[in-house]
């Protein structure tokens, strides 16, 4: 999802038995339905685990913010400008309370961010395309966010605490997020034949990014056995896009759009529709850094980053020359 | 033009182009939480735009409303000072360029909160709660980065050396300002520049900082002379109204 | 020296709260940025009424205590409100 693909230590899941009375009793805890909290013991492989998949999750929120972020100068009403800031400045809190929760584990914010300019960690594979014109807004809004949302809500009982409870506060603020993002492209599908051809057009590029979110087929994915183990993964890849074609469909039908998949159609005997997959080897492309805007995207944060580090160094410089006149008063 | 939309359109232009300069930061400030605060500071921005510029619609009765107004005039039609459309610069100009304003507009509004116009007084005191935020937040920051490192304290020595002369201009008076005095609509703007000195000279000593002797001011703005910049702002801004006209977004 | 930001944990009593509860952690030089940054980040849909910062490092603790995350509406900025946009029903859930 916004955590694509987070690598676990293990290939195959060890059975109760095979496990130190440690980590039997911590597995235990976690079948019992129990939050593991910082201070507790858990297994290495759970903690880096973890890392991963929130610090993946919260470079996904900043790097989120780019490609809306984008339009925000060219937002054509002062009410939109006003709902696209507060968006993308929900997606940096976002990006702050999820580094919060990682930071419980041993890792500083800083130490996820080098990991992340560096190229050593990634953020979902879907903030790699552009948004090319007004109503790719609402195609984030509805489709992207959409699908963030359905990852997040069950998140919200995973094994964590402290990421249980980001996903709580995230969850909250989401659902604005969708709903302007389809009130956007309700605007531009009922509007004047230019506006509803670039709402289309929105459609057509976003659609199967949108359905690479979810990660890979179930069958191809090594490590999500381990983390339902573990509850920091609810539902598998599959389940979720399955439910995310379901519940979009009859809102894109609704807006007398296209769904740009011949092979969708609903499908009595299995209660759900058909659908295309997504072409994975340009999953596999933008992944590797071969994505339409993946250049432009990590170079932004990292200028960002370098730029500021002036700001920060003479923040703290303050900061400290100030302390030092207090206990030099004192 | 009455005075009176003058005056609107000079309060409502200054926040629409400063919060869109303030909006360009969005994804692309030095750390998160600051990214967070800046937001704030450019929706307050925007709330008081649309405040503002819809007063001015309804008093100007050609059924213009605060989008018409924001999306619709070229260059030369609008009155904001020419300090709100400085480029950002780097963090350090767009903080001091934020300072300089935020202390003018502070006193600014808390003359209006006396104005003989009722709806007028009523934005002002909205606006007036912000903008005291925004000045403590803003002259924080300068205290900080003045007083920080040789780096920070260059930087902000920088941008005030370069934004000092767009500062005169918020002081100047003409025509509009003696009739907005007259109908107690509004305070002569030089009458506003002991206190913002007052506010302003402490927080530059604060931060180490000095400010140039010069009092040369930059002008045109409340004649719609411009600098280059504002062009290519509006031509952002206001693209998709131009290029699909008559459409609802 | 590190230059890295310490880490701070924000605890926020809302406009009809009894008392302060632990909303979640920031980075900050010093505690008075402590306090304006968790005004913007933990209080941006309501004005809440007190705000404690406290340095991670200086917590003492021992098992922890669960407190929900505070979040009270606010009534100017409208549009962030899932309430505020008219979806039809015949869309579904959202």
């Amino acid at each position: 999802m916004y955590a694509q693909m987070v690598k676990t230590d293990n290939d195959r899941v060890p059975g109760l038995d095979e496990l130190s009375p440690q980590e039997r009793a911590f597995q235990q805890r976690i079948d019992r339905g129990e939050k593991i909290e910082p201070k507790e013991w858990m297994p290495e492989g759970y903690r880096k685990t973890l890392i991963r998949q929130i610090g993946q999750h919260a470079h996904s929120e900043i790097v989120g913010q780019l490609p809306e972020g984008n339009w925000i100068t060219r937002a054509p009403t002062l009410e939109r400008k006003a709902i696209l800031i507060a968006k993308v400045q929900d997606e940096a809190g976002h990006g702050l309370y999820l580094y919060s929760a990682a930071e419980t584990l041993g890792v500083s914010r800083d130490e996820l961010l080098a990991l992340l300019h560096s190229g050593k960690m990634k953020y979902s594979s879907i903030f790699n395309y552009p948004t090319l014109n007004w109503a790719d807004i609402g195609a984030v809004g509805w489709l992207v966010d959409g699908a963030a949302i359905m990852n997040q809500v069950p998140l919200q009982r995973c094994s964590y605490g402290p990421y249980a409870r980001a996903m709580v506060r995230i969850c909250k603020e989401e659902s604005f997020h969708q709903r302007q993002g389809y009130d956007i492209m309700m605007k531009m599908a009922f509007g004047t034949s230019a506006q509803k051809a670039m709402a289309q057009d929105a459609l057509n590029r976003f659609w199967y990014p949108s359905l690479m979110m979810f990660g890979p087929s179930d069958k191809d994915s090594v490590h999500s056995a381990q983390s339902l183990r573990w509850k920091i993964k609810i539902n598998s890849n599959d389940e979720l896009r399955q439910k995310f074609v379901d519940q979009t469909a009859p809102q894109a039908k609704y807006l007398g759009l296209t769904i740009p998949d011949d092979k969708l159609a609903w499908n009595e005997e299995k209660g759900g529709h058909d659908f295309s997959e997504p072409d994975w080897s340009e999953f596999y492309d933008v992944l590797a850094g071969d994505g339409p805007c993946n250049k432009e995207r990590l170079g932004a944060r990292v200028k960002a980053w370098e730029d500021g580090a002036w700001f920060r160094d003479g923040l703290m410089a303050h900061a400290r020359k100030a302390q030092e006149k207090r206990v030099a008063a004192e | 033009m009455t005075a009176l939309f003058e005056l609107l359109l000079r309060m409502g232009d200054n926040t629409l182009i400063l919060g869109h300069r303030l909006s360009e930061w969005c994804g692309h400030a030095p750390v998160l939480e600051e990214d967070i605060a800046l937001a704030n500071i450019s929706l307050d921005l925007i709330g008081q735009t649309q405040l503002w510029l819809g007063l001015a619609g309804e008093v100007e009765g050609k059924g213009r409303t605060a989008d018409n107004l924001a999306y619709l005039r070229d260059a030369a039609e609008f009155r904001n000072a020419l300090l709100v459309e400085r480029p950002n610069g780097d963090f350090g100009a767009t903080l001091m360029r934020q300072f300089l304003f935020d202390a003018w507009h502070c006193e600014q509004l808390k003359a209006l909160v006396e104005s003989s116009k009722a709806r007028v007084a009523e934005i002002a005191a909205k606006a007036l709660k912000e903008a005291t935020y925004h000045l403590e937040r803003s002259s924080d920051l300068v205290v900080r980065l003045g007083d920080g490192t040789d780096e920070s304290r260059r930087r902000m020595q920088a941008a005030l050396d370069e934004l000092w002369s767009y500062t005169g201009e918020l002081f100047l008076d003409g025509p509009t300002d003696d009739a907005l005095d007259e109908a107690g609509v509004a305070p002569p703007p030089s009458s506003l520049r002991p206190a913002w000195d007052a506010i302003v000279q402490p927080v530059l000593a604060e931060a180490t900082l000095k400010a140039p002797e010069s009092r040369f001011a930059h002008k045109g703005g409340r004649r719609g002379v411009h600098t280059e910049h504002l062009g290519y702002i509006l031509a952002q801004m206001q693209f998709l109204q131009r290029a699909y006209p008559n459409s609802i977004w | 020296m590190s230059s890295e930001w310490p880490l701070w944990e924000v605890f926020i009593r809302g406009q009809h709260g009894l008392n302060h509860r632990h909303v979640g952690s920031l980075h900050a030089p010093d505690a008075e940025l402590a306090i304006k940054h968790a005004r913007d980040v933990y209080t941006r849909r309501n004005e809440g009424v007190s705000i404690w910062v406290v340095k991670s490092n200086d917590i003492a603790a021992s098992s922890p205590s669960e407190k929900g995350p505070l979040f009270e509406p606010a009534n100017s900025k409208v549009y962030r409100h899932p309430t505020f946009y008219d979806i039809p029903d015949d869309v579904g859930h959202m």
